[in-house]
């Protein structure tokens, strides 16, 4: 059983193929898995009876924000307390169909709010390299069931970072694909025009084997397109040929000394690969955090407005109408749902809605036309995924400032509608001193380059050869 | 730069009941998120227009065919307060 | 609050725009694959997106983009090349998302005109919930709760909204009746008002007459009927220029019309309901209506009331004045074509416009009617038939009518039962004539002299002889042939 969890997603489906292992077998080993978590990763998880003959694929733990018929579904938040959906979400009945089915639903930070899972209405989900960390968020629970070994593969959504940022916290793969590239009917929206479904794996051609699964048109999600041609499974030996990008107008003062030095190592590894590294300036993506915080919290407030204890989902009664609104909302919602929905109901409130949602929207198409600018000279634009390595819980809690600025590198890619992954480039100390812990590096293409970035990102990942596991549990 | 009086005028839009606690935090910590928020405005915007769609499509439309709907036992079932068939909420206080 | 007063005693004139929702006969609602429902039993007719649960999506329903492309080309709007939903937030309990699925400032079209009235635009939207207020209908002794059925909830709705052109309460109810046709003949919907899906708020202010400024509007809701519509419009005029005359000015409110009392009731505002936070959809893409939308749009329209007024003109020589109101009066121009379809037996186009309007509408207004379908249109039919025929006088024809009106009957049966065939026994005429004369010497003697004028009482005491059966232009040519006139 123990060989069976050391295959990744791929090797696996393969040996299902080939008749060397069974569905079931691959099934029954990932529930016993999940069984152990230590890691509060899971808020649901599918039972050791469940029958996993009709595995075609090892089985895949889905973020709690995607809809799963009759199988509870929280959001993270406690406001869909005992919530049971009425069907499935498109990408898990996609993975259902390929015969990957549902492992169990992950933590994550409430309504995908967050960059470390501590917002979660259900208690924090623990990073498996240091247990007193945060994981990052909001798909914090589906990457440290990745990286604790809980699951083999999960998905995600991401926003402003929350797949790429945990994946990077816990030195794993995650990717953010192009804005409709995925369906998004099913999964609980928090900013309709950012959201999107991606894969948390531990390496880039299970990221790649989950993407093309997922990806696709969908009839109803209007904005959905899927990828041109498809999503192939990534060969690429070296990165001859290939330009690389270093934003200059991206401030790296932020940035901890060892993510720092890991990204200077990337860097140099590209270049051995034969690949060309330059520097673009993407001037406006410094705003993209106060552009971010702007239009995903006012598309949240009217996205979260239907929590409101009528049609589902919990109730706090009152005798009259508002007042059941409020007490519903006041229990169900955490202090980091409540501050964004103001922020958002603010930003598009009368007098203020072109000082603020009107101008971040230019300030997004600024952006937008920065990374297209920035990619007629160069293939890819490089960073580090995220300013610092994992976090202690509770050491950003009290200032949501800084807490928002852990998505400085990522934010900018949804903003541009465009494709990114995150892989493992090494292992950094925190400023400060601390455990070894995992340090992301990000890829970011144009508008539908996946296989492109894929085929990069393997290439890379090779090169770097990162084998470092957490402690064991 | 956002009073409690804003704070309140927005919490009553967004239906969030917030105790007094709440009200001073609010005001403190959405002051200061704004504050950084408020960076953008050095970038120069003139003549760029807003993005509000993403993709590059228009007329996505759905053939006007019915398909059953959703069982009403179920429908119901998620409902806090089922009666009668329907879904019972507290009265609004004011409107004919 | 905005406030005007009045500045003296000038004279005032009413200043009106009426907001029209009109609910689409799709077979789906707007964005999702429900059917619509017609009274059915509460919450039959939803599915997860149409009730709003966590992560379902909108999708726009083909048929009500058409009906919409239908509905501007009929109005001759310009249909905008791209438009945009956009979301309208607000809490309520008939709103499953706490949004508002609508069109804000870049609607499917705009600027067009129906008959008078020009048309500021037409935008699609979906309509909300149904909310039952529980002790009014005193099933449930549960004061103070409401019951929800989302049936309805999502069914597509086009909003016209007109430029404020209507300038009296009964001018505001005969277009909205143009409308109203208009949309009937379309096929896009029942539009009746009475079950809601055409519905009617009227935006009404006062200015003093001539000028060009607006004076503070207020908004009239829940009117739903024509009738009610033009009586709150009355009551509300009335009401503003109560307020003006007296100094004290019309403050900008919105009032709920009572039909059973007449009266206005301001609905109770918030300070925080009317901010609906608009901005784009991002759920759904863009409308840009292809040339293949746009001419399937045209392509399935009917004949449309400035088409119709040409072709009265031009094809049935109707007079400009006669084909207009016709086509454009939309019950009378419907009753109109009806009698015109029953009228074979040789009645003309041109003397049925001539009854329809003319006697037909003085006659019901005689009899405090308003219902032109009171007369059988084959009754009319045949009746102007008659008349053309010389077999009834146009005098005893207006009998026939007024009996056709009060309950009905067979023309050519009343003529009988009554005594009304038009005298075309010249014997008898000329007797008639004979006798009138002799009992009138002086005026005949008037006549024989060339006073043309004189004839009246002959012609009149003959008339009352025949009891109407004379044709009058005969009886004068007769009298003035025997007096040699």
């Amino acid at each position: 059983m123990q060989e069976i969890l050391e295959l990744t997603a791929v090797d696996a489906g393969r040996r299902i193929a080939d008749g060397e292992i069974s569905g079931e077998e691959c099934f029954a080993a990932w529930a016993a898995a999940a069984g152990g978590d230590e890691l509060n990763a899971y808020l649901w998880r599918a039972s050791a009876e469940t029958d996993g003959r009709s595995s075609r694929l090892p089985p895949v733990a889905v973020k709690d924000i995607f809809c799963t018929e009759g199988v509870p579904t929280t959001a993270g938040s406690r406001i869909l307390e005992g919530y049971l959906p009425p069907y499935t979400a498109t990408a898990v009945r996609r993975l259902a169909g390929e015969g990957a089915h549902v492992l169990g639903k992950t933590n994550m930070d409430e309504f995908a709010m967050g960059s470390s899972n501590e917002n979660s209405g259900y208690g924090p989900a623990l990073n498996p390299w240091d247990r007193e960390r945060v994981p990052g968020g909001s798909s914090g629970g589906s990457a440290a069931a990745v990286a604790g070994g809980l699951a083999p593969w999960a998905i995600g959504t991401d926003t402003g970072g929350s797949i790429r940022q945990p994946a990077s916290l816990c030195g794993i793969v995650g990717m953010k694909p192009t804005y409709g590239a995925v369906s998004r009917y099913g999964m609980i929206a928090f900013a309709s025009s950012l959201d999107q479904c991606g894969p948390l794996t531990r390496d880039v051609a299970d990221a790649a084997m989950l993407l093309s699964i997922v990806q696709g048109r969908d009839p109803c999600d209007s904005t959905s397109v899927g990828v041109d041609g498809g999503v192939e499974l990534p060969t690429r030996e070296d990165l001859s040929g290939l330009r690389f990008a270093v934003p200059t107008g991206l401030d790296m003062d932020g940035v901890e000394t060892g993510v720092r030095a890991t990204l200077e190592a990337t860097l140099s590894r590209i270049e051995e690969l034969g690949g060309e590294v330059g520097e673009t300036a993407l001037p406006s993506a410094e705003h993209g955090i106060s552009a971010y915080y702007v239009i995903a919290p006012a598309e949240a407030s009217a996205n979260l407005a239907r929590y409101d204890g009528v049609r589902f989902g919990i109730r706090v009664d009152a005798p009259e109408l508002d007042a059941m609104y409020e007490a519903t909302r006041d229990a169900g919602f955490g202090p980091e749902v409540k501050r964004r929905v103001m922020l958002g109901t603010y930003a598009l409130s009368s007098g203020y809605y072109e000082a603020y949602y009107g101008r971040a929207q230019r300030v997004r198409t600024r952006i937008a036309e920065d990374f297209r600018a920035a990619f007629e000279e160069f293939d890819f634009v490089v960073t580090p995924t995220s300013p610092s390595v994992a976090f202690g819980l509770g050491d950003k809690v009290d200032d949501p400032l800084s807490m928002y600025l852990n998505d400085y590198f990522t934010v900018p890619m949804p903003l541009a509608g465009i494709p990114a992954i995150s892989i493992p480039a090494g292992l950094a100390e925190p400023d400060g001193g601390g455990p070894q812990l995992p340090v992301g590096f990000q890829i970011a293409g144009p508008a539908f380059s996946e296989n492109a970035i894929l085929d990069a990102a393997f290439a890379l990942e090779r090169a770097i050869g990162f084998d470092a596991r957490p402690p064991s549990s | 730069m956002i009073d409690r009086e804003q704070v309140l005028h927005v919490a009553r839009l967004a239906r969030l009941g917030l105790t007094e606690e709440e009200v001073e935090t609010m005001s403190r910590e959405l002051s200061g998120i704004l504050e950084h928020v408020e960076r953008m405005n050095k970038l120069d915007i003139e003549g760029v227009e807003p993005t509000s769609h993403v993709v590059d499509l228009v007329d996505v439309l759905r053939p006007d065919e019915p398909r059953p709907s959703w069982p009403k036992a179920d429908v119901l079932e998620a409902a806090p307060d089922p009666a009668e068939g329907a879904f019972r909420v507290p009265s609004p206080q004011a409107e004919a | 609050m905005n406030e005007q007063r009045a500045t003296s005693n000038e004279q005032l004139e009413a200043v009106i725009g009426l907001e029209i929702h009109v609910q689409l006969s799709t077979r789906t609602k707007m964005f999702c694959g429900c059917a619509l429902s017609f009274g059915d039993e509460p919450n039959v007719h939803t599915c997860p997106v149409c009730l709003g649960h966590p992560g379902t999506l909108p999708v726009t329903n083909q048929q009500a983009v058409h009906f919409a492309l239908m509905i501007a080309t009929a109005l001759e709007c310009e249909v905008a090349p791209r438009s945009i939903f956009h979301r309208k937030n607000y809490f309520y309990p008939d709103l499953p998302k706490g949004y508002q699925i609508s069109q804000y400032d870049i609607p499917l079209a705009s600027g067009g005109r129906l008959g008078d009235v020009r048309i500021h635009r037409v935008h699609l939207e979906e309509d909300a919930a149904k909310l039952v207020h529980l002790g009014e209908s005193g099933r449930i002794h549960g004061s103070g709760q409401s019951l929800v059925d989302f049936n309805r909830g999502g069914t597509p709705l086009v909003e016209i909204v007109t430029e404020p052109d209507l300038r009296g309460a009964a001018e505001a109810r005969g277009w909205a009746q143009l409308l109203r046709t208009t949309m009937k003949q379309l096929g896009v919907s029942d539009v009746n008002m009475e079950e809601g899906s055409l519905r009617c708020d009227a935006n009404v202010s006062l200015r003093p007459a001539g000028t060009k400024e607006l004076g503070v509007k207020t908004e009239l809701k829940n009117m739903n009927s024509f009738r009610f519509l033009e009586r709150g419009i009355e009551a509300e005029l009335a009401r503003q220029r109560a307020l003006l005359d007296s100094g004290e000015g019309v403050s900008q409110e919105t009032l709920h019309f009572d039909p059973r009392t007449g009266s206005l009731t301001p609905l109770r505002t918030k300070e925080y309901a009317h901010d609906y936070r608009y901005f784009p959809e991002p759920d759904l893409v863009p409308l840009a209506p292809t040339e293949v939308m746009l001419a399937a749009a045209r392509d399935a329209l009917p004949e449309l009331p400035g088409q119709r007024r040409d072709r009265y003109r031009d094809e049935l020589g109707l007079p400009e004045e006669l084909a207009t109101q016709l086509a454009f009066e939309a019950e009378l121009g419907a009753y109109f074509e009806r009698v015109l379809a029953e009228a074979t037996d040789g009645a003309e186009a041109r003397a049925v416009a001539n009854w329809v309007t003319g006697e037909l509408a003085a006659e019901l207004r005689e009899a405090g009617e308003e219902d032109p379908g009171r007369v059988e249109p084959g009754a009319l039919a045949a009746l102007v038939g008659m008349v053309q025929a010389k077999r009834v006088t146009h005098g005893a024809a207006k009998q026939v009518l007024a009996e056709l009106v009060a309950g009905g009957g067979d023309p050519a049966q009343i003529v009988e039962a009554r005594g009304l065939a038009q005298i075309s026994d010249s014997g008898e005429l000329e007797a008639a004539v004979k006798r009138a004369i002799e009992a009138n010497p002086e005026a005949a003697e008037r006549v024989r002299d060339g006073n043309a004028k004189a004839i009246g009482p002959i012609v009149g005491a003959v008339m009352k002889e025949t009891k109407g059966r004379a044709d009058g232009g005969e009886v004068t040519r007769l009298i003035r042939e025997k007096l040699g006139a």
